[in-house]
């Protein structure tokens, strides 16, 4: 990360918003509206995004991230940087000062012990922490002294700032929660839905998948802030309705992830109530190829394994073809609206981390057709399907169940068969699909088909996890209890070679060259995985609710702090 | 009738027992798994672990007798400590929901007032509407008021809450702007404004319900009627001078009454089940809405504590529909 660009950011994101008004608590309520409802607002105990951003009004990390995806201090001075000390020469350790007379709601300092204690409880092998992975790496957490925190990691590390940055990695009390390690966590109710935090607003009611009511916080550092004096997230319904309740009939100020169809959208905006606001984080509606043969008529244990490669997709050829006979403009349109843009990287965003790779947006049929008679599949029998040795070309497509991947599977299939190639839709429920049970035979991971479409994204602008998917160790197989991100089955050595090369780079510039050449090897080099839509997350605000900067890096409610009622 | 009561409520713990391994093993073998709304990007080994602090990898019927246990004596100990201070329930864990990691009865009783309060008042509003219609179609079958009632059952009867819901919020919410379209669960009633404000948020939901409640009790009622209004003993109560007004509403409307009260008690469960779509349609944060949440988070605790819930008060209304049966006409007698 540039840190001056960073530093800078933070004192014109800083610099703006209180400008807007005065003082604390002076401008009555502001009601929020979740499609669904909040389960428990602690984000260790739930990997949730509507828990996450629920919590994220309580507890706050060290630093955020903002729209850019460029960290801001929160409960710090200043960022650590080499230059400034704060990293140490060999990247192994990472210290933070935190800001003198930090209090926590209940008034008690915030110290590095919080700190400590957080690390204990999220890294407690018995505690079931869905962050885990923010704390990889990390040999000790030590209170240095009541206002420095040193993170010592086990080797040197090329992005240290994992832990406690965004609304994923917050500090949590140690004095609330000291009871609650371990296996001790879920038991502790009380913490786990009302917890003690630094952030503007404070739990004042908890009803578990219903209502979160929350007040100012008396404590909050910024005297001046939050404009509100209480707020109300409301969960539940649909994303319809959440919609309604801020565009048409005002009763909300904010609805989350409304994401609903264009024309509804439009209408919605023509009752002039509110305005939809979309970021755009890494999210990738995304078609997956199997690269192994996933045929039932395989044993059970070799079917969709590294075994047998796929008779159809393992050519190049044909896979280029079926993403060149994709519009992905009109399943934009159809889809998306102002929610969506096409794309063909894996990693889209942020701009100084994404290929200029376009070749894939412009729909080119005659093209693909000629590939395909390259490749030696052609219609000789005049059924408008293309065979090869005897084979048809058929191709099962399956995606979850929703009406916009519906929408996108009917389009597809047009062009496909358009193409020349049969294909078969099957739409699973997503509980299934995304649940990971070994036993089932429609788990996304077990790929029993040939083509699948869903959306994945990294949860941070650096993309060295996400990107760590694709290693060929990674993929799902009987030997893994069909555990696994690597969905394609995709093994290039190369592509692992590269990525160990990644994790030893410090230079940001070099980093983002290598993450550059990893997306273009899965996307254009290679076709195994087909981009469609890069999804922004869409959200509604009335009119009346001023300060709002929607962010995809961090929660929605980043700056919940600056937040004011229009006058 | 002492002992038809006793012998039957023996027999439902058998039946219970039976249905509640069932409904165990049904919810456990369904697909889905607790992770399912977990996003990608928590890798599979944090997901294992999380399984595993849910205690969701232990054997299936290793989690049943702990269910049972915690349901039968955990539980019921929980609420003996609270009421008289003892201590049985020391130490022991309660049932947890998956999803919130909260006591599953606790979840329970914030949501069963409003369940009770907004479906309750809904079954209420359905039977004084349907019961007038009922009979006064009864007893001029054929009329206009006839055509229109069976026409208002049709419609109560087709029409699905989500469309009638849906409908309602356009017109009184967003055209009108009557009625708020979300429930707001933390609004106390106080004084009148505020019940008043409880009043208008019930609204919607109560007339979404009421209408589909009024179709099937309406009908129930009509035709009970009609099969009463031809009987010899009511040609009997007309010969002897009677005003129709104690033909209908004494002689016949009592007779009629009869399977209707035991329809109106067999539903009454359903008033504790709460109504999924309209809960969640309207955010009221009922029993229903927590059915289908927990449902779709493959929260097992929750589903299967809930699910078992409902048949008790199935069986239970089941019998108290037979023993009203028996109060309600002399001529049934049990022992």
């Amino acid at each position: 990360m540039k840190m001056r660009a960073a530093l800078l950011g933070a004192v014109a994101v800083m610099g703006l918003a209180p400008a807007a008004f005065a003082e604390r608590g002076t401008d009555g309520e502001v009601k929020l509206t979740f499609p669904q409802a909040v389960s428990i607002m602690n984000p260790y105990l739930t990997g949730g995004t509507k828990d996450i951003y629920a919590s994220s009004m309580v507890l706050e990390p060290l630093v955020g991230l903002d729209p850019q995806g460029v960290m801001v201090p929160k409960l710090v001075t200043e960022i650590p940087t080499k230059e400034n000390g704060g990293i140490s020469e060999d990247m192994t350790s990472i210290t933070w000062k935190l800001i003198p007379d930090l209090k926590w709601s209940d008034g008690t300092p915030v110290t590095a012990d919080d700190a400590v204690f957080t690390w204990q409880y999220c890294t407690h092998p018995e505690g079931g922490c869905s962050q885990a992975t923010k704390f990889e790496g990390i040999a000790s957490v030590e209170a240095v002294d009541p206002q420095t925190i040193k993170v010592t990691f086990n080797g040197p590390k090329a992005n240290p700032y994992t832990a406690f940055v965004s609304a994923l990695s917050p500090v949590l009390q140690k004095k609330q929660f000291e009871a609650c390690l371990g296996a001790a966590a879920p038991t502790c109710t009380d913490a786990n839905n009302m917890p003690i935090g630094t952030g503007p607003f404070k739990v004042t009611g908890f009803t578990v998948n219903d209502t979160v009511s929350m007040a100012m916080n008396e404590n909050y550092r910024d005297p001046a802030k939050p404009a509100f004096a209480s707020a109300v997230i409301k969960g539940g319904g649909d994303a319809e309705g959440s919609a309604r309740a801020v565009m048409e009939t005002g009763e909300f100020d904010y609805a989350w992830n409304t994401q609903i169809p264009p024309d509804t959208q439009a209408s919605m905006l023509a009752a002039g109530k509110g305005q939809f606001v979309v970021a755009f984080g890494t999210l990738v509606e995304r078609i997956e190829m199997n690269m192994t043969d996933p045929s039932a008529e395989l044993p059970e244990g070799e079917r969709a394994t590294a075994k047998h490669p796929h008779p159809i997709l393992s050519d190049i050829k044909v896979r280029t073809a079926l993403s060149m006979a994709i519009d992905r403009s009109v399943l934009v349109e159809v889809g998306y609206g102002a929610g969506g843009k096409p794309t063909c990287n894996v990693i889209p965003a942020p701009d100084d981390w994404a290929s200029d790779n376009t070749a894939c947006l412009t729909q080119d049929m005659e093209g693909a057709k000629k590939l395909l008679d390259e490749a030696g599949w052609t219609d000789s029998d005049g059924d408008g399907i293309r065979d090869k040795d005897g084979k048809k070309l058929h191709l099962l497509y399956q995606s979850t169940v929703n009406p916009i991947r519906q929408d996108f599977q009917a389009l597809v299939k047009d062009w496909w068969t358009e193409l020349g190639v049969e294909v078969e839709l099957k739409a699973i429920d997503p509980g299934v699909f995304f649940g990971g049970d070994p036993g089932s035979p429609d788990t996304f991971q077990k790929f029993y088909a040939d083509v699948e479409m869903y959306a994945n994204n990294s949860d941070s602008p650096d993309p060295e996890v996400y990107l760590g998917q694709y290693q060929c160790k990674n993929a799902p197989s009987p030997e893994t209890q069909w555990q696994g991100e690597n969905i394609n089955r995709f093994c290039n050595p190369d592509y692992d070679k590269l990525y160990a090369e990644l994790g030893g780079v410090t230079d940001v510039a070099k980093r983002q060259e290598i993450a550059k050449k990893l997306n273009d090897m899965v996307t254009k080099d290679s076709m195994v995985v087909v981009p469609l839509v890069h999804r922004g997350t869409l959200s509604a605000h009335s009119n009346s609710l001023g300060g709002v900067q929607i962010n995809a890096w961090d929660s929605e409610m980043w700056n919940v702090a600056d937040w004011f009622r229009v006058k | 009738m002492l002992t038809f009561t006793l012998r039957r409520l023996l027999l439902a713990i058998p039946t219970l027992l039976v249905i509640s391994l069932v409904i165990f093993l049904l919810v456990d073998l369904a697909p889905g798994s607790p992770m399912s709304e977990i996003p990608l990007t928590v890798p599979p080994e944090t997901r294992q672990k999380m399984i595993e602090a849910l205690g969701a990898d232990q054997p299936v019927f290793v989690r049943y007798f702990l269910w049972l246990r915690q349901f039968f004596w955990v539980e019921p100990a929980y609420v003996i400590d609270h009421w008289f201070g003892t201590s049985w329930a020391e130490g022991e864990q309660r049932i947890l929901s998956w999803q919130s990691r909260s006591p599953v009865f606790t979840i329970i009783g914030q949501r069963l007032p409003q369940t009770m309060i907004v479906i309750g008042t809904a079954y209420l509003v359905g039977i004084l509407i349907a019961l007038p219609i009922g009979i006064y179609s009864a007893y001029r079958q054929y009329s206009l008021f006839d055509q229109g009632g069976t026409l208002f059952a049709m419609i109560g009867f087709s029409v699905p809450t989500f469309f009638s819901g849906t409908l309602f919020i356009i017109i009184f919410a967003v055209w009108l702007g009557w009625f708020p379209t979300k429930y707001d669960t933390t609004l106390n009633v106080t004084d009148w404004d505020s019940f008043l404000k409880q009043i208008r948020q019930m609204a919607l939901p109560v007339m979404t319900l009421g209408l589909a409640n009024a179709a099937t009790i309406s009908r129930y009622m009509r035709s009970s009627m009609l099969d009463n209004m031809t009987q010899d003993y009511v040609r009997t109560a007309r010969a002897k001078g009677m005003t129709e007004r104690i033909v209908v509403l004494k002689h016949v409307l009592r007779n009629s009454l009869i399977p209707v009260v035991t329809v109106i008690a067999l539903g009454i469960p359903s008033i504790f089940g709460g109504a999924i779509i309209t809960e969640n349609l309207f955010g009221v944060n009922g029993i229903g809405a927590a059915l289908i949440g927990a449902i779709h988070a493959s929260d097992l605790p929750m589903v299967q504590t809930l699910a078992f819930i409902f048949a008790v008060l199935i069986v239970l209304f089941n019998l108290i529909a037979d023993i009203l049966y028996g109060f309600l006409d002399p001529r049934i007698r049990y022992d």
